[in-house]
């Protein structure tokens, strides 16, 4: 059934099973986002995506609100810019994200997101915290400094390659990308070396070994046309 | 109008965002007729003068006389512009931190490291002991402009000094103007 | 067993019982017991024992009868004039009274003066505050029965209110009920009880992708929330230790009226004593057959797991709660959905609070109307604070809601000890605020806490004198949050680092007016942009602590403002190297 709902003042038609954030998109109105990757499910975890919705007392993430009819749905007030940038430089703060020296500079959703929120420096004090760098896979690394922990490669490997060998272990800002049960990655037997997780990373933190700085180009669209090859039967799109 | 004064420093940093301030060209011909360079590492001047219009601080704080300079710094200056990524972010010279506190690093550097007379260089006044984490400039003293980069567009350095020159805030917008690395 | 069966062993326990001329009760709560009182229990029925009086004295080990702090405590109920005394019952004349601090060593000479002059030394009056300015209805059993012994709940009344509402009430008339009652969740948010019930009820278990383990029939599900984590909260931990029937009662009306045959208890797992009372309740009940299969004889069945909390504060959030029975990592995940349509599985899911399911059985016995006399006109019945903090008395109370601060801290609690001035109380825990002295006769009801900036949360009340630092309570508890942060969304994970990160500074003396400025943006990030409860009300301490103490953090800032501009010196440049 079609919803009818505007966005930012602007009247858009959407079906009833879509979340604000496809709605939008249909309409070509961008709302950011970093945990969201399309083919994946959405966790509504990165909060960058969270908008305004007239008589809802706490903002929504578009991620996974679903449409409803005469929705009104403001994505970009000054106070959601200001969330915005403060949730980026948060993450800047947090791990030791080095654009310099990375390899997906210029190709980075977090570095693009700098620009996008207007981050010009970061208010809160570097954390610096010391984490490691696992080369122990023959084609891939894993550079935990640089990972946002949005969770893309965990339900990558989870719902596109069926392996689930990565998820998430400890809590709060001692969370890690773990791979089975914490072993080094070269050693994780459930991996089946399909690098659909380093094509769902926005930032450097995954890449492909032999990469240098700037050279990472991950492919996180190939994953969304996997996903509808596979549900329309139709791969020569 | 008079001329500006304009001072540059070069902290904790590899001089690249002197190098790419240098890539400006001709436009630097344009520059000298609207400042005065009163303090440089291509000037020969050895105490940051008084009264200085616009300082552009390349390089974080690493060490006991980035300290002590940059309060000088903003002391003497109206404008102070966090230049480059070492400067806003702290950048390749924090990846020290990552190691440890000063100690540790130095001994990472010159013992761990090193198979023939291992030993930490040190003079006292001579060589600036190092201070124990690289923080950004805005983490010591207040900061008015930051010019991310590394290093930082020649494009991105003149249209912020031009703005500067002009008397306006420079719009510091878009993947020209933010980029970071 | 059916009505009749239940009236007939609840008889015959009030007969076996009113034979006794003296009901000693040892309280084997966990504060007691970890001081010994469970040998205490033993010397006594020892003791009786070698006085051949085991014959007409019984000694019952009970949950907690709430004053912790005088622990471990004995209550001793001895007939008059030889009439039958019946424990927790009316009737018969009954003379009680109550001894403090008793050790196993005391055994003998409590024995010895039974039925003759109580111990000078050990009494305790039993018509203090404490005690006669409660309203117990949570609580009534608590202190009273044997939480071991479902004959001691079944001769109490237990099992009542479940036996009517399967013979005499539908699901509808139960919702209406509770609808009527005014009952709010106590677990901290206040949400009205019969809505969530209703919603539940009505749901489509079809609505969304389900993915029920095998061997689990039913479609929806009841859980009660027995995750209680907030620092010096404890009111659940006793409800379960000390009338773990109740729980299981109120939680299959729930299942009655939502239209569920199976539920989970999520207890954490520090509660050893809670889950091995309710494991016990459990199995007697399942005997009893007041749970599992056709229950009382009619065709509603209803069977009910334990699951352990692993020590995660977050798993107490209810969709965090549910991903971890399911046996995955416990993270919450947005709502909407909600667990009422999507819970369990993806069924429709009822989640109550420990205390809000145990205030169901007296509802549907004594009428919807009785609890809704109780309380204000928005907030009804009663509310179990764990009281603590520099208070006389600490310990468990129940209280009418509206009472006053005042009342509860000074008259309840005996005041501040040691000749202080009462300075704050923190609600709700790290979710909650402090309440300066100015609100002291404000009532304790769901609205008028969020009014100054706290909440009713669970119940925790730690009760501060003027010798506290106000700054370290709010990084206290901003260190909790950030501990317990689950770190799946980057506002609660990340925000709640830089907050302990700058109160820590203010601490140190280190801190400017930016860091100040800085933290109350953070403190409106967080509180506006978290995935769940914990990181939306992580800022809760801090906000609240900067509303009324606000001088207190100005005190400890840095001396230097150059400039007219705020310097940022950074702890991190402190201690240049030699």
């Amino acid at each position: 059934m079609p919803r009818t709902l505007t966005i930012n003042g602007q009247e858009i038609s959407a079906r009833s099973d879509q979340t604000i954030l496809e709605a939008a998109q249909d309409a070509n109105i961008r709302i950011p986002t970093l945990c969201h990757l399309d083919g994946l499910t959405d966790v509504g975890a990165c909060r960058m995506c969270l908008v305004e919705v007239a008589g809802a007392s706490k903002l929504l993430p578009a991620c996974t609100t679903r449409v409803q009819e005469g929705m009104q749905v403001q994505t970009d007030t000054e106070r959601l810019r200001a969330y915005r940038r403060q949730i980026i430089e948060l993450l800047f703060a947090e791990r030791n994200h080095i654009c310099a020296v990375c390899v997906a500079n210029g190709h980075c959703e977090l570095q693009n997101a700098g620009i996008a929120v207007g981050m010009d420096h970061v208010r809160y004090d570097y954390l610096f915290p010391k984490l490691g760098v696992d080369l122990s896979h023959e084609r891939f690394g894993m550079d935990h400094n640089r990972c946002i922990l949005c969770t893309r490669c965990v339900r990558a490997c989870d719902q596109l390659e069926g392996a689930h060998t990565i998820d998430v272990m400890g809590r709060g800002a001692h969370s890690l990308i773990v791979h089975d049960m914490n072993v080094p990655w070269g050693e994780a037997t459930t991996c089946t070396s399909c690098g659909k997780c380093v094509m769902a990373c926005p930032t450097g933190a995954l890449f492909k070994q032999g990469s240098t700085v700037a050279e990472m180009v991950h492919d996180a669209e190939k994953l969304a046309f996997l996903k509808a090859a596979r549900e329309r039967k139709v791969w020569n799109v | 109008m008079g001329k500006l004064r304009f001072a540059s420093v070069w902290m904790g940093g590899c001089s690249g965002c002197h190098m790419s301030f240098l890539d400006l060209d001709e436009w630097l011909f344009d520059l000298a007729e609207a400042v005065d360079v009163v303090y440089s590492p291509v000037a020969d001047v050895k105490t940051f003068p008084e009264k200085v219009d616009v300082t552009l601080v390349e390089g974080a704080i690493a060490n006991q006389d980035h300290l002590e300079l940059i309060h000088v710094i903003r002391k003497n200056s109206r404008l102070v512009v966090s230049f480059g990524d070492c400067a806003v972010t702290g950048n390749v010279t924090a990846m020290r931190n990552l190691i440890g506190e000063a100690e540790i690093v130095l001994d990472r550097a010159y013992k761990d490291a090193q198979l023939l007379r291992p030993q930490v260089p040190h003079d006292d006044g001579i060589v600036p002991p190092l201070i124990e984490r690289v923080v950004p400039v805005h983490a010591v003293i207040p900061v008015d402009l930051y010019i991310p980069g590394c290093p930082p567009p020649a494009k991105r350095i003149r249209a912020v000094l031009q703005a500067v020159i002009e008397g306006k805030s420079p719009e510091m917008i878009g993947r020209e103007m933010l980029k970071f690395g | 067993m059916n009505l009749e069966e239940l009236n007939a062993t609840a008889a015959s326990e009030r007969l076996a019982q009113a034979k006794k001329r003296h009901h000693i009760r040892v309280c084997v709560g966990t504060a007691c017991q970890a001081l010994n009182s469970e040998q205490l229990a033993k010397e006594l029925q020892a003791e009786l024992r070698r006085r051949g009086q085991n014959g007409d004295v019984e000694v019952k080990c009970v949950g907690c009868p709430g004053l912790c702090s005088l622990g471990p405590l004995v209550e001793i109920e001895s007939q008059v004039n030889g009439q039958a005394a019946i424990a927790g019952t009316e009737g018969g004349q009954r003379k009680s009274i109550l001894y403090q601090f008793v050790k196993p060593e005391d055994a003998g000479e409590i024995v010895a003066h039974l039925g003759g002059e109580p111990i000078k030394r050990l009494e305790t009056p039993l018509d203090q505050p404490f005690f006669t300015r409660q309203t117990k209805i949570v609580l009534e059993h608590c202190g009273k029965i044997d939480p071991e012994r479902i004959e001691d709940y079944i001769a109490v009344g237990g099992y009542q209110a479940l036996m009517k509402v399967l013979t005499e009430m539908t699901p509808q008339q139960v919702i209406d009920a509770i609808t009527r009652s005014g009952l709010r969740g106590r677990g901290g948010a206040g949400f009205p009880t019969g809505l969530k019930w209703g919603t539940v009820a009505k749901a489509d278990p079809n609505a969304y992708p389900t993915s029920v383990p095998v061997g689990i029939q039913s479609r929806k599900f009841v859980i009660c929330n027995g995750d209680e984590g907030d620092p010096g909260a404890f009111m659940d931990r006793s409800v379960m230790e000390g009338d773990p029937h109740r729980i299981l009662e109120g939680m299959a009306i729930a299942a009655y009226a939502v239209g569920a045959n199976h539920g989970f208890i999520y207890v954490r797992a520090e509660y050893p004593l809670a889950v091995k009372r309710l494991r016990t309740a459990i199995r007697q009940a399942q005997r009893a057959g007041l749970l599992g299969n056709n229950i009382g004889g009619t065709a509603f069945s209803f069977n009910v797991d334990i699951r352990l909390g692993a020590g995660a504060f977050v798993c107490g959030e209810e969709t965090a709660l549910m991903a971890s029975i399911e046996g995955g990592r416990g993270v919450p995940r947005p709502r909407p959905p909600f667990p009422a349509e999507c819970g369990l599985w993806g069924c429709p899911t009822l989640i109550n609070n420990v205390e809000t399911l145990a205030n169901v059985p007296p509802i549907i016995m004594k009428g919807a109307d009785w609890f809704a006399s109780i309380g204000t006109e928005k907030s009804k019945g009663t509310k179990v604070f764990a009281l603590t903090g520099q208070v006389a008395h600490t310990g468990l109370i129940e209280v009418p809601m509206g009472i006053t601060l005042r009342e509860i801290v000074f008259d309840i609690g005996g005041g501040i000890p040691g000749g202080r001035q009462f300075k704050a109380v923190q609600t709700g825990g790290p979710s909650g605020g402090c309440i300066p002295a100015q609100f002291l006769d404000m009532p304790v009801d769901y609205e008028s806490l969020a009014k100054v900036g706290s909440i009713m949360g669970s119940g925790g009340m730690i009760v501060m004198d003027d010798s506290t630092d106000m700054v370290e309570v709010a990084r206290f508890f901003m260190e909790f949050c950030m501990d317990e942060s689950c770190g799946k969304c980057i506002p609660c994970r990340a925000g709640t680092v830089q907050m302990h990160r700058i109160l820590t500074k203010i601490q140190e003396g280190k801190a400017t007016r930016r860091d100040i400025q800085i933290l109350e943006e953070l403190c409106d990030l967080v509180k506006h942009t978290s995935l769940c409860g914990l990181g939306q009300s992580a800022p809760n301490p801090v906000i609240s602590t900067l509303r009324y103490f606000r001088d207190e953090y100005e005190k400890k800032l840095a001396a230097d403002e150059t400039n007219g501009k705020t310097p940022q010196p950074s702890a991190q440049v402190a201690n240049p190297s030699a």
